[in-house]
């Protein structure tokens, strides 16, 4: 019992077995989850697959019907003492199994397009990374500055902040046609998208990071003699970089959630082109991988930079073993 | 207030001591604080006065504490010296010109530390260097060695959240040095160290105070900390901030710590007692001696009385 209550200590950190295995279970239940779906017949398993039509004339094999028509269409077959049909309990073409998504993370990467004029799924993917890439750089290029200028000084957040605090309502997506009419169907309106989705989010929340600066740390360089611009650029920046550089990576992760709408607009493009015409073909195992592709991308991208962060920031107060 | 022995008065001093606050009163005048006054408006809209008519001179390489009860307004009138807040009326006078806004001519060694902590400790010292426009390589020069003074010369490339709170006030202490401000400004520094360090880092400073050319100004609640360091304490009363008076302290220097128990510290610290808890200021209705309990151990309890 005493091991079960240590489990749950409030803001105590676990052993260091008892993390790691945690953490792998964070991943493991919901897999164990859509595998016992997948793989126990009893489970859910709303259809049947045809094995065998028998006397029903419709039926053909390999098909998917409701659970409640197989059994109407069996007790037919039997009043009428013609052979019954035969199938499997299976779930609906939507929900793929485990296995067929795995296989499909390789055979996705390995099946050519259908027309010539199609992508690859690593070219579409390269599509939607750069998208991300500039629309994300070209917010932060204005976004960062402007967000540390309003927390520095009252005049700025003053000018910038009420209008943006308004803008940040108006949702991105909405932008959509405008974008078109003004940029074109390729490539720039989607990244106009990101851009507006991630901007105004991006100089609210640094403005408020940089205003959490200790305030003692900028009356200390006072009194040693810095000025307005030694203020902002000597202890101002490096004071608030490490967790502007958190904030970063948070608002990448919100850049991708507009990658889907943004793809959306103009011609179809990227991993979304790949993901609504895998649909269409009934492929969902692929969209399945493609889906969580982009989830491992996610992870990936967040985990390199929050290493890349410990090695920028050596300053930060190491977290205990 | 009883005391089991008789103590001289505070105001008695022995002839050396006399001497040299007659000598310290011929030195020149390194601060002149004249009719200053600090009024805030709280956000309801009344006016409280935190600083009423204080009026003060610091002479060069005196050692002054500041002491008083809480709301007196002493971290007011130290922010007020460094320049951080603008009083309502008055004049500060430092060297015989009037300051206006921080600078590099007053050091101020906070409570918090407020070392930057992106900056190792050599880079920390060397900030204030810098920024008067030494070159690189001349601030580190000058940057060795006043670490070297506060004898952290093995963590020049330590980061502060790997020091200890003391380590850390020294690096402050050194930080502000390096500037060779005219004064320096020390606001309560050690009153989030425990008791040892703080009686170790009391004596860093006094070597420190007699070794180089430096005034101090210097905020404390602690009795103990203002009588041992000080040449004169400046005692304030509350609500408003006035100079409730001036103290010369009659401990002979240099100050070691057997003087905590002579009978001149202590008669000292009798009259700073008096001075910061009157015996008759008690708020209305609240009795601040005793909470107002009723026996709750039961009759039947294994320890009857703690008597």
């Amino acid at each position: 019992m005493s091991s079960f209550k240590q489990l749950f200590a409030v803001r105590k950190e676990l052993r260091p077995r008892s993390r790691v295995m945690i953490t792998v279970m964070s991943f493991a239940l919901p897999l164990l989850l859509w595998c016992l779906v997948s793989y126990v017949p009893w489970l859910w398993h709303p259809k049947v697959e045809i094995t065998e039509p028998g006397a029903v004339s419709y039926f053909k094999e390999g098909m998917l019907v409701d659970r409640e028509l197989f059994d109407e269409e069996s007790l037919k077959a039997k009043e009428a003492s013609k052979t019954l049909p035969q199938g499997d309990p299976a779930n609906p073409i939507y929900l793929p199994a485990p296995h067929e998504v795995a296989e499909a993370f390789y055979t996705a990467f390995t099946t050519p397009p259908k027309r010539r004029t199609e992508k690859w799924l690593h070219e579409s993917l390269w599509d939607s990374i750069q998208v991300i890439f500039w629309g994300f750089f070209l917010s932060s290029l204005i976004g960062v500055p402007l967000g540390i200028l309003a927390g520095t000084y009252d005049f700025f957040s003053r000018l910038f902040e009420p209008f943006i605090e308004f803008f940040r309502y108006l949702p991105a997506p909405a932008f959509g046609a405008l974008a078109v009419a003004i940029l074109g169907i390729h490539h720039a309106p989607k990244i106009a998208i990101i851009f507006i989705g991630t901007f105004f989010q991006q100089v609210l929340v640094i403005s408020n990071t940089t205003r959490k600066l200790d305030p003692s740390l900028l009356e200390a360089a006072q009194t040693l003699g810095a000025k307005n611009k030694a203020l902002l650029f000597r202890v101002v920046v490096p004071g608030v970089l490490p967790d502007l550089y958190r904030d970063m990576r948070i608002l990448l992760g919100w850049a991708w959630t507009y990658l889907i709408v943004a793809e959306l607009i103009g011609t179809s493009s990227g991993i979304t082109w790949f993901i609504t015409q895998q649909a269409r073909y009934k492929n969902f195992d692929n969209v399945f991988a493609a889906i969580m592709i982009i989830g491992i991308i996610g992870l990936a991208t967040d985990l390199i930079l929050a290493q890349m962060g410990k090695r920028l920031f050596p300053w930060q107060r190491k977290a205990k073993a | 207030m009883e005391h089991l022995v008789d103590l001289p008065s505070y105001l008695d001093q022995d002839e050396d001591v006399k001497d040299r606050f007659a000598r310290i009163k011929q030195r020149p005048i390194a601060l002149e604080i004249k009719n200053l006054y600090k009024q805030f408006e709280t956000p309801t809209g009344a006016k409280v006065t935190a600083l009423k008519d204080i009026n003060f001179t610091v002479h060069k390489r005196e050692f002054v504490c500041v002491i008083g009860p809480s709301g007196c307004g002493k971290s007011t009138l130290i922010r007020i010296l460094a320049g951080l807040e603008t009083p309502t009326s008055g004049e500060i006078i430092l060297d015989g010109k009037p300051v206006q806004g921080p600078g590099p001519d007053r050091g101020m060694v906070f409570q918090g530390y407020t070392l930057f902590p992106w900056l190792t400790v050599k880079r920390n010292v060397m900030f204030g260097l810098e920024q008067s426009g030494h070159s690189k390589v001349l601030a580190e020069e000058d940057a060795r060695q006043w670490i070297d003074l506060v004898g952290l010369g093995k963590f020049e490339d330590s980061y502060p959240h790997e020091l200890s709170g003391g380590m850390k006030q020294r690096v402050a202490i050194a930080r502000a040095l390096a500037n060779q401000p005219r004064i320096l400004l020390m606001d309560e520094p050690y009153g989030a160290l425990d008791a040892q360090t703080r009686a170790k880092m009391q004596q860093y400073l006094m070597e420190i105070w007699q070794n180089i050319d430096i005034t101090i100004f210097f905020i404390t609640h602690d009795l103990d900390e203002a009588i041992y360091l000080a040449d004169r304490i400046l005692v304030l009363k509350a609500h408003p901030g006035e100079v409730n008076e001036i103290i010369e302290v009659p401990v002979p220097q240099p100050r070691s710590p057997e003087q905590l128990l002579s009978a001149e510290f202590l008669a000292t610290k009798k009259r700073l007692e008096e001075l910061i808890h009157p015996p008759s200021e008690e708020e209305e209705g609240v009795n601040s001696d005793h909470l107002n309990m009723v026996r709750m151990v039961g009759v039947d309890n294994e320890v009857e009385s703690v008597f």
